[in-house]
């Protein structure tokens, strides 16, 4: 399904558009505040734990853990597996699992970022390890 | 400061409709907004504040003007939108405006048509590049949080069933409700699995409908004929992922909406006679009665069992109307029913199958926007006077 499953293109914007840039070069970002070293995500411009400004861009190392699933059973576009990453470097990342059983997904295992392609930049998405 | 005891719910309407076909929602406000009025024993042009959120269509001017409110008089206006839990939210914001002398009689709305009407898209959020390719819905974003409760504090589908029995054991008695059938846990769990690890029976029904609330001074609810029902303690709160930092989806802003209304009334849960939980799903009731104090965090699935929640049966009766699990869920949006039926459990208006006795202390209480993402918590405690 995931194979044939479209998704929509990021629409991006200034503040976001490093993170798309890097996506399709199959590097996944995450942002990391030099005042107060956290690192989150979804990226901001602005630090969202101690509002410094300084933050930068690092590339991830695109692994982690599942934090938690499931599985929706129907949908128009057949049965997926949402849930939350948490990667190596800290911040939990919303996604979809693919391209792996969806039916023995467990909370800890180990999974890594693959890319799949819309009509604009590709989106990071999540399979087993 | 403080709005304890400073505004007084006077008139209440809960639309009989589950499914309206043959309805405009803007109707459907009017027919609400009219039977609130009527029910307080007031006029329209008596109305100087409006609230109203998401579902009603065009946002506040064009309401007013739909509705035929007095624009001479009316002089405050609060279009709050938290998804389910606005009008739990608007209900404080009427006590606040009141209190401080900007209103005397609010008006606060609710209706829509999810069952046979489009419903309005939400606009988006910062994240929506980041997000909205995968697809979160209600069902699984509260799936996720439903399976990581599990995971860390060993609660099991047998014990959200519970709640759904609950709420069925109260519809039967609710000549409205759409769901009527007293269920067991079997049933519950073998109904269709929807998003791992949700049944379909613990989902809450999709409806047509509405409801609508008169909020006003302690000298003008005195004046009228109902029963005297006073709100004295209100919270609110909001959470979401921060940034991705310390994820927790085992707790709601309840845990901090709960404690500011409660403290503010200055009475525990353990004083609460009567609870409306909002039940989108029946983990949502479960992590709120956590977060709320009705018991420890992680014994939720222990405290919902074995009939716990059933009106004359168990320790806490809950949404004793059927809740959103049996009864009706107007526009995806169960906060304003919440607060509908503990005034009537407040007022003695409940059936008397399942009215509390000596009920003198309700809480309200609603989340909205998604358990599993970003969403809002209210909490209110009501009291007859």
């Amino acid at each position: 399904m995931s194979e044939t499953k479209k998704y929509p293109a990021p629409v991006t914007n200034p503040e976001t558009a490093a993170f798309w840039d890097a996506a399709k070069q199959g590097k996944f970002m995450i942002k990391r505040c030099t005042a107060c070293g956290e690192a989150h995500y979804f990226p901001r411009s602005i630090c969202p734990f101690c509002y410094s400004d300084k933050t930068v861009w690092e590339k991830a190392s695109g692994e982690g853990t599942i934090y938690t699933w499931s599985l929706m059973r129907k949908s128009p576009t057949g049965p997926y597996a949402i849930g939350y990453v948490t990667l190596k470097e800290g911040p939990s990342v919303q996604t979809n699992f693919v391209d792996c059983d969806l039916t023995t997904l467990k909370i800890g295992q180990k999974v890594k970022v693959v890319f799949k392609p819309t009509d604009g930049a590709p989106l990071p998405f999540f399979t087993v390890a | 400061m403080t709005i304890k005891g400073k505004a007084y719910i006077a008139g209440i309407y809960e639309h009989p409709t589950r499914h309206a076909p043959d309805k405009s929602t803007a109707q459907l406000h009017a027919e609400v907004a009219k039977g609130a009025i009527e029910d307080a024993g007031i006029s329209k042009d008596d109305v100087d504040g409006y609230f109203c959120a998401g579902d009603a269509p065009g946002g506040a001017w064009p309401m007013v003007d739909y509705l035929g409110l007095n624009t001479k008089k009316l002089r405050h206006v609060d279009s709050t939108e938290t998804g389910g839990c606005s009008y739990i939210i608007h209900l404080g914001h009427a006590a606040e405006a009141i209190a401080a002398g900007k209103c005397s009689i609010a008006l606060i709305t609710l209706a829509g048509k999810p069952r046979t009407g489009v419903m309005p898209p939400r606009a988006a959020g910062a994240e929506v590049d980041f997000e909205s390719a995968y697809g979160a819905t209600t069902h699984n974003a509260y799936g996720m949080c439903a399976m990581r409760h599990m995971h860390d504090y060993g609660t099991t589908s047998e014990q959200l069933a519970w709640i759904k029995v609950a709420a069925s054991h109260h519809a039967q008695y609710n000549p409205h409700a759409m769901l009527k059938d007293v269920v067991t846990v079997e049933d519950v769990l073998n109904s269709p699995m929807i998003s791992d690890p949700l049944h379909r029976m613990d989902c809450c029904v999709v409806s047509d409908g509405g409801g609508a609330l008169i909020v006003t001074t302690p000298e003008i609810a005195k004046s009228l004929k109902k029963p005297l029902v006073r709100l004295i303690g209100h919270g609110e709160a909001m959470k979401g992922p921060r940034g991705g930092k310390d994820l927790d989806l085992t707790y709601s802003a309840g845990i901090w909406s709960g404690p500011r209304a409660f403290e503010e009334a200055g009475i525990t849960p353990k004083d609460i006679k009567y609870a409306s939980i909002y039940d989108s799903f029946t983990i949502t009731v479960l992590m709120q009665l956590e977060d709320l104090g009705f018991c420890k965090k992680g014994e939720g699935g222990k405290f919902v069992a074995d009939g716990n929640l059933i009106s004359g049966v168990g320790k806490l009766p809950f949404n004793t109307d059927g809740g959103g699990l049996c009864s009706n869920h107007p526009v995806n949006r169960g906060g304003m029913t919440k607060i509908l039926e503990a005034v009537r459990q407040l007022r003695g208006e409940a059936h008397p199958k399942v009215q509390v006795r000596n009920c003198d202390l309700a809480v309200a209480h609603g989340t909205g926007g998604l358990l599993g993402v970003r969403h809002a918590a209210s909490t209110a405690i009501l009291e007859r006077v």
